[in-house]
Parts: C-alpha cells; sequence; structure tokens
C-alpha cells in the first residue's frame, strides 16, 4: 500500500469492515472474505445471473460497490481507482458479455500495468464446454492480457485463490489478475475460511537489486558526461518518487519521463524536461537524443517513446532500472541491467556512487534547449478557441494537486502537454493501449478513490467522450464532483491530423456531420452543462463548473484545424521532432 | 495574439546537430558503418511447471503472441508429483532466446526454466509408415538405424525410432527409397549431462516413486 493510502484512509471505516467481516459459509461469502481480508474498501462492476451469488454476498459486506453503466467502465474505472491509490482496483462482472466487455479495461490495465483485479461469474462447472446460455471461455479470452489468471474449482479453496489473485495484481511489477467463478462454486457449502492474501511463490519479485549490477552501474554514471535521468511509471508505481527526486537534484541530472511518469518529478522543476517521445518536448527529445548515459527507471522502451529503435538514444549507454528482468534488453539493450525495486535500486546506486557525474555544462546545455523549443503555441485572434488555452485555464483555475484522466487523441496529447504536474498518482491515463473512452470511467474510479478535497478532472475528446458517455449516470447516481472539460475539434482529431500528414488530406471516417450537444445530453442525465465558443467564455464557465458539487460538463468548441507538436513521426528519430505540419 | 504561425517555435529538424551513433534492429549499439545483426541461433529449454489446466496453452499461447520460433515442443511428468516437464526446441538470434526465456518464468505455473547446454542428452521418436512392396529391405534400413517394426503387413510396414535430431533426420532420408506414407515425430526432449540439474533448482528424485513437491522451493 502506498504511502498515500495509508494516510488518506479513514481508520474508523477501516476499523468497521474488520469488526463486521463476512462470515464464510459459501464460496462467494469466501470471495468476499477474501477481499475484505485484503483490504479492498471499493469495487466497480455490473450485476448478471452467473456472478449474482457474489453479489449476494456483498449486500452484506461493508464493501462499496459502485453500480456501472458498461462492464468496461468498470474496469476503467477499477484501473483508475488503483492508479491513485496505490492499491488494486476490483471490478466484478457476469459470465459471457459481461467478461467479454471487461476485456478493454483489462488490456489496457495490462499495458500500464496497473494492478487490478477482476472477478467474474461463469457458468455451472458441469456445464462448462457445453455452449452453454452466456458461457465464454473467459480465463481464454483473457491469458493473453493478464499476469496470470484463475479458474475457481472449489468453494474450499476460492477464498485463497482470490487473495493470491489480489496479491498478485500488486507484486512486484502490477498488472491485472481474473478470478473465473463458476456459479456451483460460489454457491456451494464451504466454512473455510481464506488465509492473508499472498502472491504465489512462482511469482515473488526480486526488490533488492544483485551487488555487481549496482556498482556497474554507479561506475557507467560516475564516468557520464551527458547522463540524463528517464523516469517511467515503475517510479509512481513502486511510490519512488521522493527517493527518485532526491537522487535527480543531489547529482544535479536532469529527468525527462515517459507519459506514465508524469509526475515522478515536478514539470516545474528546473531539471525537468517533461516528457518525452512522438509528442514528447523538444527538449526532452533533444536530451535523449544527446546524452551518453541514460539512466531508465522503470520503463519498457514503448515505441512511442522510443521512435525509431535505430536512432534512439543513439550515444548512450542505457542503465535500465526496472523489476521485471524481461524488461531488460527487451527493446533497447541495456548495457548496465539493475533487477529490483525502483526505491531501493536509485537509493543502492547512490550510496554506490563515489562521485556523482559532474556536468554543469551538460545541464546549461538541456536548459538552453528549453528555451530553444518553448511550447508557446500561436493564439491569433482570427483563429477559434485553442484546446491549449483552455488545458491552461483549468490548470490554473484547479489547486495543485488535481487528478487529471483523459481519453486518448489530440486532447490526451494536449492534456499531457499543457498540464503542469507536480506529483504522481495525479495524470490518470490510457498510455499502452490508448483507449478511446478511457476518461469518464476513470474519473469515475478517481473520484472514488479521492479524498473529498481533492479535485477531479477528465479532459477527454468528443469522441472518446461518446465512447463511455453512459457512465455519466453513474457520476450522477452517485453525485460525483467530477468535472468533465471536452476539447470539442468535432473531429477524431488525431486521426485527421495522420490523414493531413500522411494521406494526403484525405479525411475518410474522420469528421462528424453532425455532432451531440454535450451541454444538453449532461443536463438529460442530470448533470451540468455548459458550451463555450470562445476566450471570454473560458474562465466564468471553468468557475461555475468547478463549484457546482456534482458531475458537470463543459463542451469547449475548439479549434478544429489545430495539431499536436512537437512531433516524431513513427519510426523516426526523436531528435527530428517536427515543429509544424511541413517538417513532417 | 496576432501571431498567425502554425506549429511550435525553434530550429528546424535539419538545423538541429544529429549524432551519427545508430542502434542495430534489437536495440544494440553499433558502429554506424557496420551493419551488425545476430543469426539466430537454435537452443533448447527445460521447463517445470506446476500440472495444473490450461498450462500448456498458457506456453504455447505465450511463444505464438510474442512471436517465439519453436521447433518442437514436448511435456510429461516429472519425478515430483504434480510437476511437468516441458521441452522446448527454439530458433531465435541471442536476445529473442533470452526473452523467451525471461517471459517463461514469468507465466505463474513456470517454476523454474533453463536452457540447456550443448553437451546435453536429447532424443526424439518417430514412426514412420512406408510401402510394404519390399519388406527385408525395409527391415535392413530399420535394423541399422536400431529401429523397432512396429506394424507390417502387405500394403504398409511401420517402424519406430529414436534417437537425436541428427539420426532421425538421416534415418528418414533412408526411408525415403520405400515411399513414406505418414511420418508423427514427437519433437525433442532433452536432460542435462551427467549430474548436473535440468532446470535450476530443480529437486532431484530419490526412488522410482514420484515425491510430494517442496513447497519452500521456488
Ligand atoms: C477504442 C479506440 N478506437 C479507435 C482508436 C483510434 N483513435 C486514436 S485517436 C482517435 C481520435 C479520437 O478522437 P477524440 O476523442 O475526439 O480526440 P481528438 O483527437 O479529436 O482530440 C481515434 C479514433 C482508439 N485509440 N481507441
Ligand atoms: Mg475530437
Amino acid at each position: 500500500m502506498s504511502e498515500r493510502t495509508a494516510a488518506t484512509t479513514d481508520p474508523e471505516a477501516a476499523d468497521d469492515s474488520t469488526e463486521t467481516p463476512t462470515e464464510v459459509t459459501s464460496g462467494s461469502t469466501a470471495v468476499v472474505r477474501a477481499l475484505e481480508n485484503a483490504g479492498v474498501e471499493t469495487a466497480f462492476g455490473v450485476q448478471g445471473g452467473a456472478i449474482m451469488p457474489i453479489y449476494d454476498a456483498l449486500y452484506h459486506s461493508d464493501i462499496r460497490h459502485v453500480t456501472m453503466a458498461h462492464e468496461q467502465g468498470a474496469a476503467h474505472a477499477a484501473d483508475a481507482y488503483g492508479v491513485v491509490r496505490g492499491d488494486p482496483g476490483v471490478c466484478l462482472a457476469t459470465s459471457g458479455p459481461g467478461a467479454t466487455n471487461l476485456v478493454t479495461g483489462i488490456a489496457d490495465a495490462n499495458m500500464d500495468s496497473d494492478a487490478v483485479l477482476a472477478l467474474t461469474g461463469q457458468v455451472p462447472s458441469d456445464m462448462v464446454g457445453s455452449d452453454a446460455f452466456q458461457e465464454t471461455d473467459t480465463t481464454g479470452v483473457t491469458a493473453p492480457i493478464t499476469k496470470h489468471n484463475y479458474f475457481a474449482s472449489s468453494p474450499d479453496t476460492v477464498g485463497d485463490t482470490v487473495g493470491e489473485a489480489f496479491a498478485l495484481a500488486a507484486e512486484g511489477r502490477p498488472g491485472p489478475t481474473l478470478v473465473d467463478l463458476p456459479k456451483d462454486v460460489s454457491l456451494n457449502e464451504t466454512d473455510s475460511e481464506p488465509g492473508p492474501a499472498q502472491p504465489p511463490e512462482t511469482c515473488r519479485a526480486r526488490t533488492d537489486p544483485a551487488d555487481e549490477q549496482v556498482e556497474a552501474a554507479a561506475r557507467a554514471i560516475e564516468r557520464a558526461e551527458k547522463p540524463l535521468l528517464l523516469f517511467g511509471g515503475g517510479v509512481v508505481k513502486a511510490d519512488a518518487t521522493e527517493v527518485a527526486r532526491q537522487f535527480a537534484t543531489e547529482h544535479q541530472i536532469p529527468v525527462v519521463t515517459t507519459m506514465p511518469g508524469i509526475g515522478a518529478m515536478p514539470e516545474d522543476h528546473e531539471l525537468c524536461l517533461s516528457w518525452a517521445g512522438m509528442h514528447g518536448t523538444g527538449y526532452a527529445n533533444m536530451a535523449i537524443t544527446h546524452t551518453d548515459c541514460l539512466i531508465a527507471v522503470g520503463t519498457r522502451f514503448d515505441d512511442r517513446l522510443t521512435g525509431g529503435i535505430d536512432t534512439f538514444a543513439p550515444e548512450a549507454e542505457v542503465v535500465h532500472i526496472d523489476i521485471d528482468p524481461a524488461e531488460i534488453s527487451k527493446n533497447v539493450h541495456a548495457d548496465y541491467p539493475v533487477v529490483g525495486d525502483a526505491g531501493r535500486a536509485i537509493e543502492r546506486v547512490d550510496a554506490e556512487l563515489d562521485e556523482g557525474p559532474d556536468a554543469p555544462e551538460w545541464v546549461d546545455q538541456c536548459l538552453a534547449w528549453k528555451d530553444d523549443y518553448p511550447m508557446d503555441y500561436a493564439a491569433p485572434d482570427n483563429e477559434p478557441l485553442k484546446p491549449q488555452f483552455v488545458v491552461e485555464a483549468l490548470d490554473e483555475a484547479t489547486p495543485d494537486e488535481t487528478i487529471v484522466t483523459s481519453g486518448v487523441g489530440q486532447h490526451q496529447m494536449w492534456a499531457a502537454q499543457y498540464w503542469t504536474f507536480t506529483e504522481p498518482r495525479r495524470w490518470v491515463s490510457s498510455h499502452g493501449l490508448g483507449t478511446m473512452g478511457y476518461g469518464l470511467p476513470a474519473a469515475i474510479g478517481a473520484r472514488v478513490a479521492a479524498d473529498d478535497d481533492e479535485t477531479v478532472v477528465c479532459v477527454d475528446g468528443d469522441a472518446s467522450f461518446l465512447m463511455t458517455i453512459q457512465e455519466l449516470s453513474v457520476a450522477v447516481r452517485e453525485n460525483l464532483d467530477i468535472t468533465v472539460a471536452i476539447l470539442n475539434n468535432e473531429y477524431i482529431g488525431m486521426v485527421r491530423q495522420w490523414q493531413d500528414a500522411f494521406f494526403e488530406g484525405r479525411r475518410m471516417a474522420a469528421g462528424y456531420d453532425w455532432c451531440p450537444q454535450f451541454d444538453k445530453l449532461a443536463e438529460a442525465f442530470g448533470a451540468r452543462g455548459w458550451t463555450v465558443d470562445s476566450y471570454e467564455e473560458v474562465p466564468g464557465a471553468i468557475e461555475e463548473a468547478l463549484a457546482y458539487d456534482g458531475p458537470s460538463v463543459i463542451d469547449f468548441h475548439v479549434d478544429p484545424a489545430e495539431n499536436v507538436y512537437p512531433m516524431v513521426s513513427s519510426g523516426g528519430a526523436n531528435g527530428k521532432f517536427a515543429l509544424s505540419e511541413d517538417q513532417l | 495574439m496576432s501571431d498567425n504561425r502554425k506549429g511550435l517555435q525553434g530550429p528546424a529538424p535539419d538545423e538541429r546537430p544529429h549524432p551519427d551513433g545508430r542502434r542495430n534492429a534489437q536495440g544494440i549499439r553499433i558502429d554506424p558503418e557496420a551493419e551488425s545483426e545476430h543469426e539466430p541461433r537454435r537452443t533448447v529449454f527445460s521447463a517445470i511447471v506446476e500440472d495444473e489446466p490450461g498450462v500448456l496453452s498458457r506456453v504455447a499461447g505465450l511463444a505464438a503472441r510474442r512471436q517465439f520460433n519453436i521447433e518442437s515442443l514436448t511435456v510429461g511428468p516429472t519425478t515430483v508429483e504434480g510437476h511437468s516437464r516441458i521441452t522446448m526446441v527454439v530458433e531465435e538470434p541471442e536476445p529473442g532466446i533470452d526473452q523467451i526465456e525471461k517471459q517463461l518464468a514469468k507465466l505463474k505455473p513456470v517454476i523454474s526454466v533453463g536452457e540447456l547446454d550443448d553437451d546435453a542428452v536429447r532424443a526424439e521418436l518417430v514412426l514412420l509408415k512406408v510401402r510394404g512392396e519390399d519388406p527385408d529391405k525395409v527391415h535392413a534400413i530399420t535394423e541399422m538405424y536400431d529401429g523397432r517394426t512396429l506394424d507390417a503387413g502387405p500394403e504398409t510396414i511401420t517402424v519406430q525410432l529414436t534417437g537425436d535430431e541428427r539420426k532421425i533426420d538421416d534415418a528418414v532420408d533412408a526411408f525415403r527409397r520405400f515411399g513414406i506414407i505418414e511420418i508423427a515425430r514427437t519433437g525433442q526432449t532433452a536432460l542435462a549431462h551427467g549430474s548436473k540439474k535440468t532446470v535450476p533448482g530443480e529437486e532431484p528424485g530419490t526412488s522410482g516413486e514420484p515425491t510430494k513437491p517442496n513447497t519452500n522451493t521456488q
């Protein structure tokens, strides 16, 4: 559990749930008891035939259940809940379509290494394989997108299985796990109380790195003339932010992050060059291109980060700290691998350094690149409202530690580029899978996870919002205080940008002839809605929406022609990022 | 707000310095002049796995989705109750071989996995069904390769051969002259040479009977 969770958990609520633990009389009560034992306070899901026994057991439990409109929403909400809280989110679905609706959310969690436990109902054991009503081979379907999945075989062991799956989701490199629960296993009697949640013996992660790896990495860092730290999502997940920041500032090493690593280093810190990759800052991409020692922590070197492998950090010796040995030299060869927990590994390497690298000229160079490639977009008077302006206005109007979720597309890039994140677990987005529709259910999960005094904003795209808009009903029903800001360009804008750049402007299936009135839709759901067309209206609408204690939607009609820059074309060199379309 | 430019400001790509360094397709830094790629290598992995439903499909699925090139895969019980051994012949360039081992190790039912040394003992079994017109000659070749005749009739003769891959390949070639009707090969299985453990951490068997798994070992 993260420090954040420990600090924010209401001690009384925690006491409550241990005072009245569910009595184990059946498989389903054993499942719920296992969740209680693991400290689960909230679950997101949708009812249905095969999962009904589990819901019936939840009826008597102190675990809060948030009924979602669609199982995809349940998975995303659980995912975001886990990102914000630092321990696994839980989602539930029935068999067949319930389980398959979870798939996108599970795949999303898998790509972003987010800890999620999914519980799915299944047809009774003796009907498995008969193509029974609402039967799907759920473990078969989800095997490639889970750390591991389980098919529960007996009411006596199902509690332990659920505990193990929960613990496995969080062990080492986090990720989703799933337990498929045949209805008879849930219904049948047992008095077998689940033991404490423990990850399986065969999946224990090495947290303390080997001495020789630490020593070799330290020697490489000592001799670096242009050292650069790359903080990935692993720094955030390992709650290693403090240690990582300390290391960077103590040794004066500039920092770039990946997108999931946003917030690992305060973006307003002088040494922070923000995030690198396809739409990363010019200065981050310059630094990655010219460093001679890349100290990468908790990253899997995704192709959106690296661009073409041939030109990725081409001058650099790579020190790669990661808890998953399989990430070492998977995409980028690690000259100095360090397998272990991010925080522990950084501490060990730091202690091993005789003297830090001393590279003031390199730091100056990185700072000069900040001046050379400023992120200042043009906002001429004769053009419509710029989406970047909206993001900046939202950032300004909200407290420092606001949680921001997003859909996928241009708006996601602008949110990541123009919001200044200073803390981890505040940027909650779909990175590896790039799932449109993540934003709203994620905002719901984040809202449930966050403290009451924290602000939750979803920066969404018009098309992304339409993919999971039904979850607005949940936000209204649960009276969740979230603000959805749609950067509405009446396009699936990221696709339109690529069509203009790479398909000679043939905008096939990228635009709408007609776009719904989102403010009215919001009102129809029972939320509040605003439409904003001009710069003048921006501050007022934001202020009202933030002040409203409940779900609100602001439909910002932004410039449909605006494009995201910088941009590294896929497979291109990071150092050759384009600043405008003619440079692609 | 009167600036009408598109995009952001800063030196254009061709005005920036670009380093000469390069990496190859496997992400290894190379001399930009010399194009170096690792050649594929053929090797054998042995894995001890928990004998639970779906374990084979997890291993096969992993290989398929990560595009690991598997030549053969065999599975069977071990000296420990509830543990199976999977033997896998793969062909990949070096970093790929390393990936296969690490990805296999990540699977929950995989208890331990290791790559076999060159001196490992390897064998495979093949059944060959050939035309029965020349029984004496078929018999002679079968003898030559220490094979056994399992089924003989006027139309077909089926023989069984065992041995390492090379011997089997040679034998199959030798039988071609009779006209091979059907063939079934098991794929290689293998054990480490001498008293070396085939898989790191593997529990040695002590009697003819399967032992209970030691739950304290990984
Ligand atoms: C589920 C899903 N389907 C399709 C895509 C492909 N895709 C990527 S961005 C994008 C456009 C998104 O449009 P919108 O949400 O309006 O965002 P914008 O780019 O306009 O800001 C599409 C279709 C995707 N990422 N996810
Ligand atoms: Mg759009």
